[in-house]
């Protein structure tokens, strides 16, 4: 076991791209914790798609010896946090779990919206925070613009920041006797009966249910027997072990460890982040824990072959062994049979569930429109969750409608505001605060988490060519005049499209929507009708002319069989659509109909 | 001797509707167009002789499969066959003729290339027994028939089409429209002159881009440029429709028209789906042996072909796909298809549900047991077909 006062316990605030994976490899790298041969570029990032989208999705540790040059041995404990804020949660949790942050900027860039939401977090958690200007090797590099930034915007002290290249290698060792100098050691009292922090748990084939923990006061052994306070379930320790970033067991941990521990667990929601463990009858007073994540957007999931239903559930089970932020039921459509209502705490993570169902278990889906929740409050004083608004009760019942608003953080370079403003006005935002460090704009915003949901990063992005970030936070429910608009084709109302909205952005969607859908749905061999309606009431209309030319001009003499092939790819195209009457709409309409261009 | 393994096919086989014809595939051209993707291919020497006997040994290869049915056309096609000897023609000719008996009015068609006519040739292949030739014009400007990668001009084209009309009483041409930069009233213009040099039959294709051409090339690397949108490619076949039956040759099939009594018996057996032998690379052939509908395709490239590789690839279609080809391939033609012959190969009518729907829309009519497709609904054809074949 290590001295307490031997253990220094971090995580790296960054925003993505600054280059916070690359100086986690130099770290593990310089250290020797991972044999060169066996070092691959992001060695934290373990999910394919985190690989590919760059992006940390659950946290990570690694546990790192270092001999610092006041000649003593210190163990390194490194959590990575998760970049986005869909996962923001988890990265309020993995905070508490350790002393420290170095706060990792791109001197080429400065500070981000995602940085500062970030630092925020690890500032409530009282960290110490050491600043490290990354990419110092890039001619665009400007540390003494990033330094007064991050002392005007953060306000926090940037003289000790510690320039870095992680691509070269320079500043490296002077970041790990930073750790050692300025980060405090960890409290705790070995002696004290055990306290242990549930930081997060997933699921392995192999091991079940692994629980990373943190211990805060006594010890942790293999073959205890423990308890999960929240719930008073017992549990046989089977394993114990760190990771470097592999899995190495050990017999114990101690008072500031950071390790993981097995107990023959089966679920992942069997465990709860935060709850507190201590050993069988023993009695500790429970940390203060989290509330548990809740999911803010909701949206079906419908398999595009009919057949692969019960494949769509396996899947969604195994998902969510491992995701207890992940919520489902099951969900039938007229238009697209049975699937499932699933919640996310993002786009992103929708996103990421999504791509791992096609990916991973090979299932075709159709998403459609995703939907926050909405309280919808019934004239005899009733609430109800509103997640999908195809279930939007009869409007003589309905009182009034709430929908969740967040604050949204905006930095942006000067010359784009014009457009980053414009874009959140027309999303409904109220301007909160406009200031500038440097030659770049903070504008913070309240918005309807509804207008953000679907492409309001992508918009942002588009309008700023990339340069700007955003962050966003809950901040509550707010009455608005919301009303379902229904999307009728041929005269026949698609339930998958139906959406909530404002009513004074109604017929600006509606119009939006049909013109989309017209160019989305192939012409078929008469005219079709497209309209958005609000109860029985039309919006908007859009025709989509009747097909006029679709025939093979030449006739290879005999070749029959080329006719054929003809037909059966016409076939397989038409596999990927949907029937509504005598309509087929393609499944990538259902989400590409509710972006908006401008 | 109607047993089924005898020589005489059954008198109800299906393949009786549409009648027997052999089809020969001459795989070389004198270069290769842009937008083709026939079976055609450039090369520098012909072993002339080894072509000949290599087709009279699969003729008889043919004859011991196929033997005894009453003949009704043959058709050498590619590629360009007016680049191969008369003759080689000729020998062909004479020996189909004493392995098959031959129908009276037997058709013999040979494609030709405008850039390989000589009057001396031509009269060669008329006394080999050719007594019908459809020659690839395909514009009647200069302009366009350079875009098309043609290498002769619209004059050579004419003089090409005189001597073939002066040699042979039946003669017909190939025009592709929908070209590029081509507006609705160039083609009124064109068509109209190219019906004035018809015979009695004429062939109007629209210009397809093929995956795997110099045009499909060109196309996916968005550089061909002023190709008609699907409402102009629309116009332009209403146009070509009207045109031509004002001109007294009313379309036939989709692509093909005629004055009555001169379509192309050849290709009538193909859309009646008759049963035809392929000889040749890459030929295919229908061919019900033993109460069975064989598809049989032959090996596609020249070279292993000629040096005796020709093995080809069968397979036995079932009833389904039979009634399939029988639709895809019938409904092409103007008169429609036999809905009793449809129902007899298979097992069941169409959903009625489509057929009034398609009805309802104009696209297609019913008239003394045939099912057509309306003029209308010819442009549409794939459309239908696929709400026909139901899925
Ligand atoms: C085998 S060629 C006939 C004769 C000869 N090879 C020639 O081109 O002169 C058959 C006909 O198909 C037509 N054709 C070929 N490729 C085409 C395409 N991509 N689109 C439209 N028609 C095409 C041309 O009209 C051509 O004449
Ligand atoms: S269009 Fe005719 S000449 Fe041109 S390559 Fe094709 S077959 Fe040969």
């Amino acid at each position: 076991m290590t001295p307490l006062s031997h253990i220094r316990n971090f995580s790296i605030v960054a925003h993505i791209d600054h280059g916070k994976s690359t100086l986690a490899d130099r770290l593990i790298q310089s250290t020797n914790t991972v044999a060169d041969r066996d070092m691959k570029e992001q060695l934290l990032d373990a999910m394919d798609i985190e690989r590919e989208r760059g992006i940390t999705i659950k946290a990570n540790t690694v546990r790192i010896d270092y001999t610092a040059e006041d000649g003593e041995k210190y163990v390194l404990n490194l959590i990575d946090t998760p970049g986005h804020v869909d996962f923001a949660y988890e990265v309020s949790r993995s905070m508490r779990a350790v002393e420290g942050s170095l706060l990792v900027v791109d001197s080429t860039q400065g500070v981000e919206a995602q940085t500062l939401a970030n630092v925020y977090q690890a500032i409530d958690a009282d960290h110490e925070i050491v600043p490290v200007f990354n990419k110092i090797d890039l001619p665009a590099s400007d540390i003494d613009r990033v330094a007064e930034q991050v002392e005007d915007v953060i306000g926090i002290d940037a003289s000790g920041a510690i320039p870095v290249s992680a691509k070269t290698g320079q500043g490296i060792h002077e970041t790990l006797e930073a750790i050692v100098q300025h980060l405090p050691a960890p409290a705790g009292d070995p002696d004290a009966p055990l306290k242990a922090m549930l930081v997060d748990s997933w699921y392995d084939a192999y091991l079940g249910v692994i629980v990373l923990v943190r211990i805060m006061d006594g010890q942790l052994k293999k073959g205890d027997k423990i308890k999960f306070l929240s719930n008073g379930t017992t549990h046989h320790v089977d394993r114990i072990g760190v990771f470097r970033p592999k899995m190495e067991h050990i017999d114990a941990l101690g008072p500031g460890e950071i390790g993981f521990l097995t107990a023959s667990i089966k679920q992942v929601r069997d465990t709860r982040v935060g709850d507190t463990i201590t050993h069988e009858r023993k009695e500790v007073a429970a940390l203060p824990g989290f509330k548990p994540a809740q999911p803010v957007v909701f949206c079906g999931l419908f398999p595009v072959d009919s057949a692969q239903f019960e494949d769509l559930r396996d899947a969604i089970d195994k998902l969510a062994l491992n995701d207890a932020s992940f919520s489902y039921e099951m969900e039938t459509s007229a238009a697209l049979g049975f699937g499932f209502r699933c919640g996310f705490l993002g786009l992103l993570h929708l996103e990421v569930i999504r791509d791992r169902i096609e990916r991973e278990y090979d299932i075709e889906l159709i998403t459609t429109a995703p939907s926050v929740v909405y309280h919808v409050y019934m004239k005899d004083g009733t609430m109800i969750e509103l997640h999908n608004p195809a279930d939007m009760p009869d409007l003589t019942h309905v009182d009034h409608l709430e929908e969740p608003r967040i604050k949204a953080t905006i930095l942006v370079p000067d010359e784009y505001l014009g457009d980053v403003l414009k874009l959140c006005q027309d999303r409904r935002g109220i301007q909160q605060d406009l200031t500038y460090a440097g030659s770049r704009a903070m504008a913070v915003y309240d918005l309807p988490l509804n207008e953000v949901v679907f492409d309001f990063y992508d918009r942002l992005k588009s309008v700023t060519k990339g340069y700007a970030s955003f962050d966003y936070q809950l901040t509550g429910y707010r009455q608005d005049n919301l009303v379902k608009m229904q999307v009728l084709v041929n005269d026949e109302p698609v339930d998958a499209l139906s959406m909530m909205v404002h009513r004074d952005r109604a017929e600006q969607r509606g119009r939006a929507m049909c013109e989309k859908l017209k160019d989305l749905i192939p012409r078929h061999m008469f005219k079709i009708p497209i309209q958005a309606a609000i109860g029985g009431k039309v919006i908007a209309r859009e025709t989509l002319s009747a097909l006029r030319k679709d025939v093979t001009a030449k006739c290879y003499g005999g070749d029959a069989t080329r006719k054929r092939k003809l037909l059966d790819k016409q076939k397989a195209g038409k596999k990927k659509m949907r029937q509504f009457g005598k309509v087929d709409i393609p499944q990538e309409a259902f989400i590409s109909a509710l972006k908006m261009d401008g | 001797m109607l047993s089924k393994n005898s020589s005489q096919p059954a008198l109800n086989e299906d393949w009786r509707a549409g009648g027997f014809g052999i089809y020969i595939h001459w795989p070389y051209c004198e270069a290769k167009c842009p937008y083709c993707d026939f079976n055609s291919h450039v090369t520098r020497s012909i072993d002339h002789d080894a072509w000949r006997a290599a087709y009279r040994e699969e003729l008889q290869k043919l004859h011991e499969e196929a033997p005894g049915r009453i003949l009704n056309s043959v058709f050498f096609g590619g590629g360009t066959p007016s680049l191969m000897e008369p003759d080689t023609v000729a020998t062909m000719i004479e020996q189909i003729k004493t392995l098959w008996p031959i129908a009276n009015d037997l058709e013999v068609t040979l494609e030709a290339n405008p850039s390989s006519v000589e009057a001396e040739r031509f009269r060669d292949f008329r006394c080999a027994g050719i007594n019908r030739v459809s020659m690839g014009i395909q514009a009647l400007n200069d302009t366009d028939l350079k875009r098309l990668g043609r290498r002769h001009t619209k004059t050579e084209a004419l003089r090409a089409f005189d001597i073939a009309r002066d040699t042979f009483d039946r003669v017909s041409f190939d025009l592709i429209y929908g070209r590029q930069d081509q507006a609705l009233e160039d083609w009124r213009v064109e068509l109209s002159e190219a019906l004035s040099l018809t015979v009695d039959h004429l062939s109007l294709y629209q210009l397809t881009i093929e995956p795997g051409t110099a045009f499909g090339d060109r196309y996916n690397a968005g550089k061909l440029r002023g190709l008609p949108s699907d409402d102009l490619g629309a116009d332009l076949y209403e146009l070509t429709q009207d045109l031509c039956g004002e001109a007294g040759l009313p379309a036939y099939e989709v692509s093909n028209h005629a004055k009555d009594g001169a379509q192309s018996r050849h290709n009538l057996i193909y859309w009646r789906y008759g049963d035809y032998g392929g000889i040749g690379p890459g030929a295919h052939s229908r061919l019900t042996l033993n109460g069975q509908r064989h598809a049989i395709e032959h090996a596609l490239m020249p070279g292993p072909w000629l040096n005796g590789r020709r093995e080809d690839t069968r397979s036995i279609l079932s009833d389904r796909e039979q009634a399939q080809e029988l639709v895809m391939m019938s409904l092409r033609l103007k008169q429609g298809m036999d809905l009793a012959r449809f129902e007899a190969l298979n097992g069941r009518s169409f959903d009625t549900a489509t057929l009034k729907h398609l009805c309802d829309l104009g696209m297609i009519s019913f008239d003394g047991g045939r099912l057509s497709v309306s003029k209308q609904g010819f442009s549409v054809l794939n459309a239908i077909l696929a709400e026909l074949l139901n899925f």
